[in-house]
């Protein structure tokens, strides 16, 4: 039986079953090159990598809950979070639902 | 024989990167953290190591999820640093130690570790921020090199328990290795947090606390806990805790805790760095 640990996405061999194209997509944005030529015509760069509609629907609407439901891994999705000038605070308060004031507050209390 | 001279576990967020390339070191944000890292300055002053052997993750750089290996050993005599996609800057070239590598990889598998051996490996910034916060300075480069990466990123991750036996099967290589080396082992990443899902931002102070003393004289009772009991204690990125624990399992001889920083929070993360020193155990004990 799966372990479930509740808000927390395994990235197990179902998910990366499901996510290789989206998370080979974000591999190849370790290129300059790459991450211009997606940011020039994303349709045709989220095609060339075979994405499924659900994928290219997540990185249309920028969600990465929607991503990592898609298969997506955070170490890969990061890649393109950068390219929409996104960082681990941004998409935390994203998946989250909180402003990034608000999330950035919360990590400074943890430490309190 | 080569001798180890001890352990220091760090966290190696991105963003560090960042704020050494701006010089960053000293603002409110930073200082809390850089300034953990001038007792272990002095020391590494005095312990002088020939060598560092990094027990990290990578992120995407290297590996892809085409092939995943659970434990990569480099046998390089130069590793390369390369863009990840985020705008840190690329590190000069690492050198390697190629014939360590080896003598390493030999006693691995004789050990029964089927470890992936790999002549070429990009090394990310869970290998390079933490040599540039032991070693400041972009171009410094004072001690060979021998990356050993464990997949902490694609599940099923390998447990707890046998992280710590290949630090220990590593240390036993270095400790029968015949050389004059002082040898520094390193373990990167954590402490607590979680890039990912509902519960992104999670952090646990006390689960890091007490793994930082386990770390020091109990290290066997952090192994008994699985990889996901890891996950859900200290979060999904928090389970890099696994190199933590193989470099703790390199330290075969007699371990005492020389220094501890631990502040919240660094980017999304719990950050942290352990020194522990070791005096070396004796060489030519056999494998197993």
């Amino acid at each position: 039986m799966k372990q479930t640990i509740p808000g927390t996405p395994i990235f197990d061999g179902d998910a990366a079953r499901k996510g290789f194209a989206l998370n080979q997509m974000c591999f190849s944005f370790n290129s300059e090159e790459n991450r211009a030529a997606f940011l020039r015509d994303e349709d045709a760069y989220c095609r060339r990598y075979g994405l499924t509609d659900a994928q290219i629907a997540a990185v249309k609407k920028r969600s990465v809950r929607d991503m990592i439901d898609a298969g997506g891994n955070v170490y890969y999705l990061a890649k393109l979070a950068g390219i929409f000038g996104l960082n681990v605070q941004d998409i935390g308060a994203q998946q989250t639902g909180m402003s990034v004031e608000a999330f950035k507050e919360r990590l400074q209390q943890a430490g309190r | 024989m080569a001798q180890i001279v001890g352990g220091v576990g760090t966290t190696h967020v991105p963003a560090i990167g960042g704020a050494i390339a701006r010089h960053l070191e000293r603002e409110p944000y930073w200082k809390p953290f850089f300034d953990g890292f001038h007792e272990i300055h002095r020391w590494l002053n005095v312990a002088r190591p020939d060598v560092v052997v990094v027990f990290y993750n990578d992120h995407g750089l290297n590996f892809f999820l085409d092939k995943m290996p659970t434990f990569a050993v480099g046998a390089a005599d130069e590793y390369k640093n390369a863009d990840e996609g985020w705008g840190i800057p690329v590190a000069q070239p690492y050198p390697g130690d190629s014939a360590l590598s080896w003598h390493i990889i030999n006693w691995l598998v004789e050990s029964d570790f089927d470890i992936t051996m790999c002549q070429q490996m990009l090394v990310d910034h869970a290998f390079t921020i933490p040599l540039s916060l032991l070693w400041p300075g972009r171009d410094t480069r004072p001690v060979r090199t021998v990356p050993i990466c464990i997949n902490t990123v694609q599940h099923p991750l390998p447990s707890p328990d046998r992280c710590f036996r290949l630090g220990q099967a590593v240390g036993r290589a270095i400790d029968n290795y015949a050389s004059n080396d002082r040898v520094l082992v390193i373990g990167t990443g954590g402490l607590s947090h979680q890039l990912d899902g509902e519960r992104a931002g999670f952090i646990n102070k006390t689960f890091d606390l007490m793994c930082m003393d386990k770390l020091v004289d109990a290290p066997q009772e952090l192994t008994k806990l699985s990889s996901l009991e890891i996950v859900e204690q200290a979060g999904s990125q928090g389970v890099e805790l696994l190199n933590w624990i193989a470099m703790r399992g390199a330290l075969t001889g007699r371990v005492s805790k020389r220094h501890q920083n631990y502040h919240i929070p660094i980017s999304n993360t719990a950050s942290a760095v352990l020194l522990l020193e070791n005096d070396a155990a004796e060489p030519l004990r056999k494998a197993g």
